[in-house]
Order: structure tokens, then sequence, then C-alpha cells
């Protein structure tokens, strides 16, 4: 059975018993077996986790939504029984204690958690590069990074070893790897889906979402893993609307806003002709274009690593040596501990931004950079509250250049960071993004992103699927 | 703003981390860059602003403060790299 499949077109021959969940696990298997060592896009899939596997697909229920369905997991949401790492040293060796409720949710829908996906440490980066493993590599040119920090989730769901997957993106690292790898990544509004068992880097910017080989899949997965939770005090109490009755309908009368902040000089040729291209197209299905400003967008790469890091400081104080994970060996007391278990197991990135966010949160430098960062944050969001008060979605590239070559930025992280420009204002707005494939430049995909506000996923996806229709596969591959 | 001097070893400290000599003079130099490039908000006006602590606008989040299923003393233990009589082990910390 070819992996190449969508999560829909498998959901119809398992529903339809012409294939069966063992065989979906097993082809799942095959395919990494043959193809992931070149491309890392797992960290762990395991003979006991394929066995784990089989045992719910011989029991899955293939009349429920997503029944029978393996889905490939990002290593920094907790699967229980199964390995959890955040590809970092200092958690080698763990093992879940409990499900999150995205796979709570997934699971009583059918689906089958299968894989322990590649990402940069902690999902501090943007090209899997920061993988204290090894970097995952780029289906379509393994020179190349397929992007991060869900690299691994675009990898696999790209190099068809995977049928679908999750991913979490805190500053562009859903859509960023999507738009790299010619996959569909969405990462929904803040609160939409419950971030409950997705290990903590920078809470009050990042979710879960879908990476998939096709829109109607990321909205088949949301519906799935949409709604609120008690377990997180952020999720919000909202109705899960039907993501699918719409898909097709769309997008005429739906008015669409291009930022002139993202329409810079930076982007390449390439990438600014796919974007234009997929614009005019919405504009033939319907769409009503409007120019629109998002005056505050220049300061939103340098507000986003102020907060996220501060938040990281606080949130990787947890990993001490003493309740779980890396342990240094033989300390002279508590702090000796502490210091050379951090030391030993974090890596380069994860330590710079501990770093940083301790000295933003430290006395005398706290208002100047954090609550600073907070106040020019509100008024990031308002440019979108704005913006939001004339069109239903804004449209723009999801990144101003394909992806780069492996080693690109290994001494230079500021450069990587200015990368992130187009997709971190969404995470400090708290509001829905999502990549879909829109053509290629050089060979190497390109991505489009659309920006709805809080909750208005059903009107991106429909966008989305709109984009999605107009292309001809073979513009992508 | 106070001018920024971000002395790598003493917050690293701060931070409970040992840092190589490499590591201290690497991270030195890109830090200040990117504190270079963060100097940029010293030109936003943010007046009146209140920080915004959440991307959205805060709401009610209380559950019921009801008992519910949580790990057992083993479950919770599993993953420690030590452990003494079902409780976690660290350097002795009182003399």
């Amino acid at each position: 059975m070819p992996v190449s499949l969508t999560v829909s077109a498998l959901r119809a021959s398992l529903a339809a018993r012409s294939l069966s969940p063992r065989e979906a696990v097993l082809a799942v298997a095959a395919a990494a077996a043959s193809k992931d060592s070149t491309l890392g896009g797992y960290v762990s899939l395991t003979e006991a986790e394929i066995n784990t596997a089989l045992a719910l697909a011989d029991k899955a229920d293939v009349t429920l939504p997503l029944g029978g369905v393996p889905i490939a997991v990002k290593d920094a949401i907790a699967v229980q029984g199964a390995p959890l790492t955040c590809a970092s040293k200092i958690l080698r060796g763990f093992v879940s204690p409990y499900d999150a409720t995205v796979i709570t949710r997934l699971r009583a829908a059918g689906a089958i958690p299968l894989g322990r996906t590649n990402m940069d440490e902690f999902a501090m980066g943007s090209s899997t590069e920061n993988s204290g493993f090894f970097p995952a590599r780029n289906p379509r040119d393994p020179e190349r990074t397929p992007g991060g920090s869900s690299g691994g989730s675009a990898t696999v769901v790209d190099a068809d070893t995977a049928f679908a997957a999750l991913g979490s993106d805190t500053g562009g690292s859903i859509r960023q790897p999507a738009s790299f790898t010619g996959i569909v990544g969405l990462k929904p509004s803040y609160g939409r889906v419950s971030r409950y068992g997705l290990v903590a880097f920078a809470s009050s910017l990042e979710g879960i979402g879908p990476m998939t080989k096709s829109v109607r899949d990321a909205a088949l997965l949301l519906q799935t893993m949409a709604g609120h939770d008690p377990l997180d005090s952020t999720s919000l109490n909202a109705p899960v609307p039907d993501y699918l009755d719409t898909l097709d309908r769309g997008v005429k009368g739906l008015k669409i806003g291009l930022p002139r902040e993202y329409f810079i000089d930076g982007i390449t040729p390439g990438v600014r002709a796919a974007i234009e291209a997929t614009v005019q197209q919405l504009a033939a299905a319907g769409a009503e274009i409007v120019d629109i400003s998002l005056p505050h967008t220049e300061f939103a790469v340098a507000t986003y690593y102020i907060i996220a890091t501060a938040e990281a400081s606080s949130n990787l104080a947890r990993f001490d040596g003493v309740r779980y994970g890396h342990r240094a060996a033989q300390p002279a007391d508590l702090t000796d501990l502490y210091n050379r278990t951090r030391a030993e197991g974090f890596g380069p990135e994860v330590k710079r931004r501990i770093i940083l966010g301790t000295y933003v949160l430290s006395s005398g430098y706290y208002d100047a950079f954090y609550v600073k960062a907070q106040k020019v944050r509100k008024l990031i969001r308002r440019d979108f509250t704005e913006a939001f008060s004339k069109v239903d979605l804004i449209a723009s590239p999801v990144t101003p250049a394909t992806a780069w070559k492996l080693g690109t930025f290994a001494d230079t992280p500021l450069q990587s960071y200015l990368a992130d420009i187009f997709t971190i204002a969404a995470n400090l707005a708290g509001i829905c993004g999502i990549s879909v494939p829109c053509g290629l430049s050089d060979g190497l995909p390109v991505g489009f992103q659309l920006m709805g506000p809080s909750l208005a996923e059903k009107n991106l996806l429909q966008a989305a699927q709109t984009v999605e229709s107009a292309l001809s596969p073979l513009a992508l591959r | 703003m106070k001018s920024p001097h971000l002395d790598v070893r003493y917050v690293a400290r701060l931070a409970r981390l040992d840092l190589t000599a490499e590591e201290a003079a690497d991270f030195q130099s890109q830090l200040t860059d990117v504190l270079g490039y963060i100097a940029a908000l010293d030109r936003v006006d943010v007046t009146g602003l209140d920080p915004a602590l959440e991307p959205g606008d805060p709401f009610c989040v209380a559950r019921p403060d009801a008992a519910r299923p949580g790990l057992t003393a083993d479950e919770a233990l599993a993953n420690a790299p030590s452990t003494h009589d079902g409780l976690f082990r660290t350097p002795r910390v009182v003399e």
C-alpha cells in the first residue's frame, strides 16, 4: 500500500475494508525502514512501537472518523508508554506516563499514534539542525533542511513515510516546514487545541496542529483535535464548527488582505512569483483582494525573541536531573548537580535561549526588555484586530525564501531568527494560520500563508482548499 | 533603557548552567548581536499601554475543584534517575 495516500483516501479504503488498519501500520513501518535512515524524519520508530500500533490496529473500529489511521507524532507531544525526548539528550530514555489531550482525542476517533518525529531540540529552531540527535533532511533535496522546528513531521509526510503527522507551532514551526517540503501545515488559533501534554517551551505562543498531504486532511484532523479541555487553563471554551461541510465552498465574497509589510525586498523572485500567481487565482475565484497594513510587523521578531526566551528560561527550569531525564554523575552538591546536568543535557541553541531569557527577566532589565516586549505585543495584536475589521483573511508568503542548505546559519543564529519574520506575528497575536503549497521555485516548494482571526479556521481552510484546488499536482512535484 | 550589558557567565550562573570557555565566548558574541537587534524596540512608543501577557483577551479559566485520578507514586517515580524508599533522591542539601 502506498503511504502517499491522503488520510481521506486511506479512510475510504479502510471503511470499505479494501485495506486493513494492520496493512496501514505495516506500510508506514516498511516505508520508514527503507527511506528514513537517510532522511532522519523519525527519532524513534522501534519494533516495540510498531507492535503496540499493530495491537491497536487489530482492534481498530474502522467506522470511526479516523478509524485505523496511523499518525506520526512530534517528539514534544506525550503518548503514553512511548518515548518523549523533544530531541534532547536531557530527556533520553524518558517514557510518557500519560497521553496528551490531542492523543486522547485522536485515539477516541480511531487513530493510531505511530512514530516520534525529529525536531529542533525543545522546538527551538527553524531547520531541525538543532536536534540533539541528528538533523532531518528535506525529501526534495537531502542537502537542504526540511525547516523546523517540526521538520521531522514535514519530512515524514512529504517522503510518504507517514500518512499525516502532528506538529507544534511557537513562531512558525508548523507552517515553515510545511512550506519548505510542499505539504499543508495548520497552526490553529491559540486555545483552539489543548496544549495539555505538549512539553512547554513558550506557553503563551505555542499550540499543536496537523501537518498533512491535503487541506481536507488538515480539516479532518482539526475536527478531532479542537475543543475545550479543562486540563489546559488557556483552552477556549467555544463550540467547534464543522470544518468539512464548507470546505469546497470557495472564496467568492471573501475579502483577503495583502499586508504591504509582508511584501518586502528580501523576498526571492521565485517565491514572489508563486505568491502573486496564487493571489491572482484567488481573485479569479471571486475573492476581493484588499491592500492592508500591519505597521508593527518590523518589531515582531525582536518582541518574539524576548517573550519566547523568557518563557523558555522559566519552563526549562524543571530539567534539573532530579525527577526525570539525564543526571550528571557524582555531583558534589545539589547546585553542582543542576549546573552539570543542564550543561551536559542541553544543546547550544537551548543554552543560548535560556541565557537570553534569564537575562531579560533579571533584575534591572525586566521592565526594559520583558515588559516592553509585552506592550509591543499588544500593538502587534491591535494591528491584526484593525486589519480583520476590514478583511476576512490575510495572505502572504510563509518565508522570504525556499529551504536553505544545511549548515547555512550554523554560527549566525540571529540571521536564522530573521527568516521567521512572516510567521511570528500570528503567534504573538494568537490568531490562526496555514501554509498551503502554491508552486515551486527552482524545484523547491513555496508555501502560501493565509492567516485569520482567532477561531476563523473554517474560513481559513475554505480559502486554503481553493488554493490547493487551483493548482495542478504537476506544479508541485 | 538601561544600557544593555550581558555578562554571559553571570547570567548562566543564575540559570544553573555550566558553560565551557568556548561556549561562553561564542554566546557572548552571538547574544550581543541579538541584543543589538532587539534594541529596535527602543523606537516603539508604548506610552499608556498595559503589557499583553496572553495573546488573546483574558477569560475565565477555572475548572470545578473536583478530585480526579492522577499518577500513582510509582508512575511519578518511573522516569527518575535515582529514587529511594518511594522518593526522589538528591545529593545532601543540609549538613
